[in-house]
């Protein structure tokens, strides 16, 4: 097998020394990745038992794309696991996956309503059961009309079922006052990933100094350094300010912009609001001055507002892009293009495995928007229960039906839970010395700064680790708490984090935050 | 082929101005699908569409009177080229016109026709087929859990349910799963495997469930896609092929090579072909993949044994990587026809080839007995993957989380359906048989039918979903498509969606020789409603014949 730094970059070792961010673009070896030289050479010769496949002949971008949030971190999380159940003894009874936002593998419970409904649509027969409440079924035959041949199990248009389409307009138009939405307008998608990647694709085009370059913030979401390294796009970093709790300045936008100006061609910009894995709320004066900076440098804005409803710190309020674009009049309205990315994961649903989710385009070019309607129509459609979902959760139970109440019981629980465990997070781990923690305001994850020490970062570079991996890897092997390091998302030179979803019951989380407390009095007592 | 459409645009730029501009759209959208697509037919078609954009694009411009600055971020002309150059026929122009009429029809417009009939996807349900009980039964249970108190539901329907609630996260369905499927599905589908193959052991590690067969697909192609110019990466598809591979390669960049089957006997794939167009293509490119679907889509052959044989052994041979799609595995019709995996062939050829070729299959919940198209499950299933490249895969699906679990749920009961001692087993079976023996019955019927028609012949449906008939068109109205500017095929398609209220997709949309046409019907509808299609159609194809003689 290779050694080189690219044939193992999936090996853990290796793909912890880099940070994503400052990935040098590999050198291209041009000869041996079409010819796979290198391996023939190595295995001695006998040309006809190489591979067809190798690590030198495939796909160069897929080798750059990283994925931190499933990372090797998480891949030693589950060998722990595994370990346990085989009765092999570890200083902890249980692995705690904090590193992804799960709501249900936390243990939220779904919303009953949701689920009745799905199930009367997995199996109609169900609708003359006289347990299950009218209006779910009213809803189960809505959707199951508008499948054809009344089944779930049929494809749907590849932009998505035609009714669960206009109950989302309809729902983002109440959500923005009234601000008019176009059905035709609205895709719905494979997990708001899906929509992202799509987007991102529509984007990429030229080479060299015209190639796209595509603004994110960091930290981000690694979903985007992901596609872009997967589509030979340009990462332009604009950094968030951690002093100022994590809040957007245009003056760095800007900063960023002109610099990448000299090696590619900027045209998006991508916004995460809510933040992830920040957590802070945009006011809405930013979000004015996003739009305005966007129009003035001719950029597509794309909006992940995949945390909507996740707002928790007083004084905080969601602003959807729209809605502040809008305001601003039409020389805005008519103008800035944006795309705006919804989801049924997070918010109080929490409902990941059913992968569905939406998109609205806003003043895309009409051919350009022919485009995506073919490009989405290549993999047929987003899967049908997770559109059905959507439906729900744009058009949930209204007052005067009879699982309103229940409803709204549920739904404010889980976010009164979260605005609380929120608040918790900030409060005990700025308790702890050498850790400094923003205000969770909003969204499912806390992104706390962590000193680590001279020694302990020398220690990690010995092993060939980021000391936040480092950090990380050891809090996993000591206490089976399973974070993100601050890496994977990206963080400014010299500064170390780590991401830690807020997600688990407040009687669990409470634990694990004791348990993160002594694990950074301990390893910062180790090396100092 | 890539500097090719660069030089067209820089050229045109050069000159600038706003005629040009629409110019340059014209003049890289033709090139580029002729650099693309082997098939005229498809060039032709894409003129048709941009011609018409062409107008369209004319009368925007001049509604934003000349501010180029104002122009939008993101137009036709600085969109990703790659994406410009994706086909997808079997959900393209002629459909968007089916739900158009749909559409007109609802708001009371007069048609020669009350409905129209989309026979244009391998879509079950949406033909009225109804879905397995068992399956459904436990998708309810495993939705709303509470149903598991509930007497109505068998004994083996909630034991499944409660498996499957126990291996996810939370016990919920709700959870995201690990990132290449929930570990005992993947299980199962490796028994489910090993029992197809007569016991050829099957690894779940090598197990990757996927969204829909599709996404399995276009994965491993991202996967094999490298090098520049005449070392791009080359992957070799059936003409006709059904077009996610066309689209796939398109939006890759890849090279797509063309090997045709031979429609004289019955859609056979000959090596013969396969190293002409090997050695045609390894001119120009680098092939790497070698890409069959068995049975075939949209052609409905069965492989023989000794088939797959010649196959795996010419790829082995020439240093091909084999992807064979597999999802119509159940779907074999035709006497003496049977399916064989390429593992199991693969693997009863001695470990010369079982240890060194490298292959990945596809299989979905989509087709087979099953149709459960919405839900997008599937797994794919690689063999003697290098492991470096194995732990590639493994991070690039991490990215996209998981495939939707409801899906992963639905492929665990199609690899593990009721057993003879269990509750469900008798209703499973006689609902999965009754498909099947009404699908081998309409495989028969369209062909009979079919080919009594003066100008249509037809090969018999052995497996899949659809026929793949071919026409003659006279010259007369192979000149009368010319002049609308659509492919003949297309034009004969359309117009029988327009007095018939049939969508069918024509032959161009997947490929095919040069001056042959044919369409793709699948044999969905139900029997008495097939009768009635094929009917239409015959009738159809006769005036047809008439006006144009």
């Amino acid at each position: 097998m290779r050694t080189g730094s690219e044939g193992t970059s999936w090996d853990l070792t290796t793909i912890l020394s880099k940070s994503p961010l400052a990935l040098p673009p590999p050198p291209r070896r041009v000869q041996s990745e079409a010819t796979g030289v290198v391996q023939k050479m190595s295995e001695n010769g006998v040309s006809s038992r190489a591979k067809v496949l190798t690590i030198d002949t495939m796909n160069p971008t897929v080798k750059k794309v990283e994925y931190a949030v499933r990372g090797p971190i998480v891949q030693r999380a589950v060998e722990l696991e595994r370990e346990l159940s085989e009765g092999i003894k570890k200083p902890f009874a249980e692995v705690i996956k904090a590193n992804i936002g799960d709501a249900h593998a936390m243990g939220q419970q779904p919303i009953t309503f949701f689920r009745q409904v799905l199930a009367l649509c997995s199996y109609p027969e169900l609708l003359n059961d006289s347990t299950f409440p009218e209006d779910a079924k009213s809803r189960a035959r809505r959707i199951l009309q508008s499948c054809g041949g009344n089944s779930m199990g049929s494809y749907s248009a590849s932009q998505g079922i035609d009714s669960v389409r206009q109950d989302v307009a309809r729902y983002i138009e109440r959500r923005d006052g009234g601000v008019p939405c176009d059905p035709d307008n609205i895709y719905l998608t494979t997990g708001a990933s899906d929509g992202i990647v799509t987007m991102l694709k529509l984007l990429v085009c030229g080479e060299g100094a015209t190639r796209t370059g595509v603004m994110i913030s960091i930290p981000q979401y690694p979903l985007y350094s992901a596609a872009l390294a997967e589509l030979g796009a340009v990462q332009i970093n604009y950094y968030l300010n951690e002093e100022k709790c994590w809040s957007m300045d245009i003056s760095e936008l800007q900063r960023a912009l002109d610099e990448a100006r000299r090696h590619c061609n900027p045209r998006a910009l991508c916004i995460i609001n809510p933040g992830n894995p920040t957590g802070q709320v945009q006011s809405r004066q930013c979000i004015e001055d996003v739009i305005r900076f966007a129009a003035k440098e001719r950029l597509f804005l794309m909006a992940d507002e995949v945390y909507q409803d996740n707002v928790y710190a007083d004084g905080c309020q969601f602003h959807s892009f729209k809605k502040v674009l809008f305001e601003m009049g039409p020389e805005y309205s008519n103008t800035v293009e944006l795309v705006s990315f919804h989801s049924t994961s997070k918010c109080y649903m929490g409902e990941c495995g059913f992968r569905g989710g939406y998109m609205e385009i806003i003043n895309m070019d009409n051919e350009v928007k022919a485009q995506l309607t073919k490009l989405v129509s290549v993999r047929l459609c987003p899967p049908v229960p997770g559109q059905a979902l959507m439906d729900l959760v744009v058009n949930p139970p209204q007052p005067g039906e009879p699982s309103y109440e229940n409803f709204i019981k549920e739904r404010t629980a889980t976010l009164s839970a979260l605005a609380e465990k929120a608040k918790l997070t900030e409060q005990v781990l700025n308790t702890v010395q050498g850790i400094s923690c923003n205000p969770v305001q909003g969204a499912m994850y806390s992104f706390p700064r962590i000193t680590i020490s001279a020694k302990a970062v020398k220690e990690a570079t010995d092993k060939g680790q980021q000391p936040d991996m480092f950090y990380c890897m050891k809090m996993l092997e000591e206490t089976g708490i399973c974070l993100v390091p601050g890496s994977g998302f990206g963080q400014k030179d010299g500064t170390y984090h780590f991401r830690m979803t807020i997600l688990p019951p407040t009687d669990k989380l409470k634990i694990l935050l004791n348990k993160v407390k002594e694990f950074h009095q301990k390893f910062t007592q180790q090396y100092t | 082929m890539n500097s090719e459409r660069h030089n067209c645009q820089l050229e045109l730029r050069g000159a600038g101005g706003e005629e040009k501009n629409t110019t340059l759209i014209h003049f890289t959208s033709a090139c580029t699908a002729a650099s693309l697509c082997p098939p005229l037919s498809l060039l032709l078609c894409f003129r048709t569409t941009t011609t018409t954009k062409i107008k369209k694009k004319k009368m925007s411009q001049q509604t934003v009177n000349g501010v180029p600055s104002r122009g939008k971020v993101l137009t036709l002309d600085n969109m990703n080229p790659n994406v410009k150059r994706v086909e997808y026929a079997v959900r393209g122009p002629i459909v968007q016109r089916a739900v158009q009429i749909e559409k007109e029809l609802k708001e009371g417009v007069k048609k020669p026709f009350s409905e129209v009939i989309k026979a244009n996807i391998g879509d079950a349900h949406a033909m009225g087929q109804k879905p397995i009980t068992f399956l459904r039964q436990v998708l309810a249970l495993c939705s709303y859990p509470e149903l598991l108190e509930d007497n109505k539901f068998p004994e083996d329907a909630k034991k499944r349910a409660k498996r499957i609630l126990q291996a996810c996260g939370g016990h919920s369905i709700g959870a995201y799963s690990a990132s290449q499927g929930i570990e005992c599905v993947r299980q199962d589908v490796a028994r489910y495997i090993e029992k197809r193959d007569g016991g050829i052991s099957s690894n779940p590690d090598n197990i990757y469930l996927s969204t829909g067969a599709s996404d399995a697909i276009v994965t491993m192609l991202k996967l094999l896609v490298c090098g520049e110019g005449r070392d791009r990466t080359g992957v070799m598809i059936s003409i006709p092929q059904y077009p996610l591979y066309s689209a796939a390669l398109a939006d890759l960049g890849a090279v797509q090579v063309s090997y045709y089957l031979d429609e004289d006997k019955c859609w056979s794939l000959d090596v013969a072909e396969l190293r002409r167009s090997l050695n045609a293509a390894r001119q120009h490119c680098n092939p790497r993949v070698l890409c069959i679907i068995n049975p075939g889509n949209p052609t409905g052959q069965v492989q023989s044994r000794q088939c797959i044989e010649d196959v795996i052994r010419f790829a082995k041979e020439e240093h091909l990587f084999l992807m064979a799609d597999e999802v119509y595995q159940d779907n074999v019709y035709a006497e003496g026809c049977k399916f064989h995996s390429f593992k199991k062939v693969l693997f009863e050829m001695g470990p010369e080839y079982s240890s060194t070729v490298e292959m990945a299959s596809f299989h979905s919940t989509s087709k087979c007995y099953m149709g459960e198209c919405g839900f997008r499950g599937g797994y794919m299933e690689i063999i003697n993957m290098d492991p470096e490249v194995k732990a590639q895969l493994t991070k690039l699906v991490s990215v996209r989380l998981c495939p939707p679990v409801p899906g992963q749920a639905l492929l665990d009961l199609v690899v593990n359906p009721p057993q003879p001692d269990e509750p469900s087993y008798t209703t499973f079976m006689k609902e999965r048989t009754v498909v099947l023996a009404d699908l081998a019955e309409k495989a028969r019927l369209t062909e009979q039918i079919f080919n009594k028609v003066p100008g249509i012949t037809c090969n018999p449906v052995q497996g899949a979903m659809y026929t793949f008939p071919r026409i003659t068109l006279s010259q007369k109205a192979i000149d009368k498509a010319k002049e609308e500017g659509q492919v003949p095929d297309m034009f004969y398609c359309m117009k029988l969606l327009e007095e018939e209220g049939i969508c069918l997709v024509p032959g161009s949309g997947f490929g095919q020789r040069e001056g042959t046409f044919h369409f793709r019907m699948t044999i969905l509808p139900p029997t008495e409603k097939l009768k009635v299609v094929l009917h239409k159609i015959s009738e159809f194809h006769l005036r047809f014949t008439q006006e144009f003689s």
